[in-house]
């Protein structure tokens, strides 16, 4: 999924009409000094750090500023913060507003349903989790037939709008409705809703667009993510690769065998640190740069779980018989496989013949690797 | 007796000249299914694997008889070929085609769903029934004739557990692939009735995963409505907690979607739940000896 700064959800909700805070981004104090200065942005003003993790009001990541001088201070003291891993390399400065009450409003996809689903309430300003089912609004929205004009006038009610607030509340949520299907997006959250005088304003967006229709949206594909610079190599060779804390490597494919792998992994006392999901690839040429990948991560041990189906043991076998080869040797680790499936005696002896054994029981061949790392770790240490 | 496949069954294969078309074309013959034709814009006349190629699904369909069609196009074409077959008069639409982007998938299964077609999938292995026919791509060395029935989210771990069940002196009736996607053409709860009404499924074998709440789901419909013994399993009892869809993706779930709600609520459910893969031959033997001892 493709999360969105905040700033680059404002920037289309402007393109499709969804009324915006005054504001501009700045990525030095300077800067933002300079914007409030030349009334770019209005004061007083609130700067706050574009980053993708959220609670950022406890966190100091927001705050508010009078003079140009304070703008420019505070944006120092934000670009300094690492906010959950994340170091903070953009503000937006942007006018405060005077607001008389705060809502929620969202649209995403209800998988139960297989619907897009708005969801609103007029408790707003807080996390979504903590508002009482009751003071929440849910309404399924056909996609043939579009986000109907008595939806609209439902979430008007359901947030308590009246008069000229309910018309503006109609004409966002439909620009709303063309972000979530015009944009391929997963969400489209505004959090808070502020209601400015007659009108409202989105004071937050969220916007996540879905991975899988970035072919629609090239502009998208080069958004940065929260990936490791590994995790984003695997992203550019079509690799599903992930880094957690553990200092096992785990070679599977399919989203199910992996999960299942790392299950029984820890169960047995091992730490899953990467895990690489091959998929369902016909390619040695690509095994051979998973593993290549994979030592770049100086694992302590990889245990290599293929069930082929639509992948072959044999393609498997040789792509990592040619990865072993180019493996420098200060970065060679202890290798635990097992391959079933699909040519799988044939895939056995192209390891066999390398000097490595397939293990046929899983539990067995998690043992395995379970000690091979444990020996292994004193070597890897520094 | 078999779930949605049967030897009357006649598969187009949408995408057949294509790497994984022709290579799954011969893997369906050779487990004894009646492919009858492919499909691929601008090859007509084309033969693969002694298969006649047309240019489109109506062509197939009134050439051939086909009733059942497998999708491999990709993802940015499988909307047109899923609404090609649907209008095609084709009632069974297995969509192997992965990455295809959720707003796609509502508009296909919604379209179908209004002309009474039932999609399985998209991103999924389909469905296999031993001596009758296999639409999809698993793997044919793991099954054998049998009473037991699979449903799964999951690819290449549901290879796995089957390949386990024949180990152990059993085979499988039917096994469906669902595909672990956010929208899927048939869930848990849409397939269960199918294996409850199969006089030829003694025991049913559930595989899930971690996100979303299909399992719950299921699990309340096996409690109220499904009579034959389940083992259930979930993946993902160690993944870290992760935020898929966000805030608003929170709310639906309301706490649901962890392994340990999911499993939870299978076991209130009267499921027999395996905490590893491993496990899952063994409890299926001991449920289908316990019904043979009847």
């Amino acid at each position: 999924m493709v999360k969105l700064a905040e700033w680059q959800g404002k920037a289309i909700f402007r393109t499709y009409g969804v009324p915006i805070p005054r504001g501009h981004t700045a990525s030095s104090a300077e800067e933002a000094e300079a914007l409030t200065r030349a009334g770019t942005v209005p004061l007083p003003c609130v700067i706050k750090a574009q980053v993708l993790a959220g609670g950022r009001g406890k966190g100091g990541a927001i705050q508010f500023a009078s003079t140009p001088e304070e703008a420019g201070a505070a944006a120092r003291r934000i670009l300094a913060l690492a906010f959950q891993g994340e170091p903070v390399r953009t503000v937006l400065l942007e006018e405060k507003l005077p607001i008389a009450h705060e809502s929620y409003l969202a649209i995403t996809l209800d998988r139960t349903l297989r619907l897009p689903i708005v969801i609103a309430s007029a408790a707003g300003g807080v996390e979504i989790e903590s508002v009482a089912d009751a003071s929440i609004v849910r309404i399924p929205v056909h996609p043939f037939a579009g986000l109907a004009a008595y939806e609209r006038r439902a979430v008007a009610r359901a947030l308590g709008l009246t008069g000229p607030a309910a018309r503006s509340l109609d004409a966002l949520l439909g620009a709303l409705w063309r972000i979530f299907l015009e944009e391929d997006a997963e969400l489209v959250e505004v959090n808070p809703l502020a209601q400015v005088g007659d009108g409202l304003v989105a004071l937050d967006a969220k916007v996540i667009i879905e991975d899988d229709a970035t072919f629609r949206h090239p502009q998208y594909a080069e958004v940065r993510d929260d990936r490791t610079p590994l995790e984003e190599i695997a992203r550019e060779k079509e690799i599903a690769f992930v880094q957690l804390d553990g200092d096992i490597g785990v070679i599977a494919n399919g989203a199910g065998l992996t999960m299942a792998t790392l299950d029984v992994l820890q169960q047995f006392g091992g730490r899953p640190g990467i895990f690489l999901d091959l998929g369902g690839t016909d390619d040695p040429a690509k095994v051979t740069e998973a593993f290549l990948l994979m030592a770049k991560a100086r694992p302590s041990a990889v245990f290599l779980n293929i069930f082929g189906g639509v992948t072959r043991c044999d393609t498997v076998a040789r792509g990592l018989v040619e990865a072993m080869k180019q493996v420098p040797p200060g970065d060679r680790f202890p290798l635990v496989a097992r391959i079933r499936g699909n040519n799988e005696a044939a895939g056995i002896a192209i390891l066999r013949e390398a000097g490595v054994t397939s293990l046929k029981d899983l539990k067995e061949s998690v043992l395995a690797a379970v000690g091979a790392a444990r020996d292994a770790r004193p070597a890897v240490a520094p | 007796m078999t779930v949605l496949v049967d030897a009357a069954t006649k598969v187009v294969v949408q995408g057949i000249t294509g790497h994984q078309g022709t290579v799954h074309t011969k893997q369906m013959q050779l487990f004894g299914t009646s492919v009858v034709a492919g499909v691929t814009p601008g090859k007509d006349g084309a033969t693969v694997e002694g298969v006649p190629v047309f240019d489109g699904v109506a062509e197939a369909v009134r050439a051939t008889g086909a009733n059942a069609s497998v999708i491999f196009v990709p993802a940015p074409f499988a909307k047109d070929a899923l609404l090609e077959t649907v209008d095609a008069g084709i009632r069974l639409a297995v969509v192997v085609t992965e990455h295809i982007p959720f707003h796609d998938m509502l508009t296909m299964y919604h379209y179908a769903r209004f002309h009474d077609c039932r999609i399985i999938g998209p991103n999924c292995p389909g469905i296999a029934a031993p001596g009758a026919a296999k639409v999809g791509i698993i793997p044919n060395v793991v099954f054998a004739p049998g009473r037991i029935g699979v449903i799964s989210r999951s690819g290449t771990l549901t290879y796995e557990i089957v390949n386990g069940i024949k180990e152990v002196g059993l085979g499988q009736s039917t096994c469906i692939g669902l595909g672990g996607d956010p929208v899927v053409g048939t869930s848990f709860v849409d397939a269960l009735p199918l294996f409850e009404s199969d006089p030829g499924t003694d025991v049913l074998v559930l595989v899930g995963e971690i996100g979303g709440t299909a399992e719950e789901e299921a699990a309340a419909y096996i409690r109220d409505h499904f009579s034959k013994p389940v083992v259930a399993y979930i993946a993902g009892r160690s993944a870290p907690p992760g935020k898929r869809m966000g805030h608003a993706g929170a709310i639906i779930s309301r706490g649901r979607g962890t392994a340990e709600s999911k499993l939870t609520a299978l076991r209130e459910a009267g499921c027999e739940v395996a905490t590893f893969p491993y496990e899952i031959p063994a409890l299926v033997a001991a449920q289908a000896a316990r019904i043979a001892r009847r």
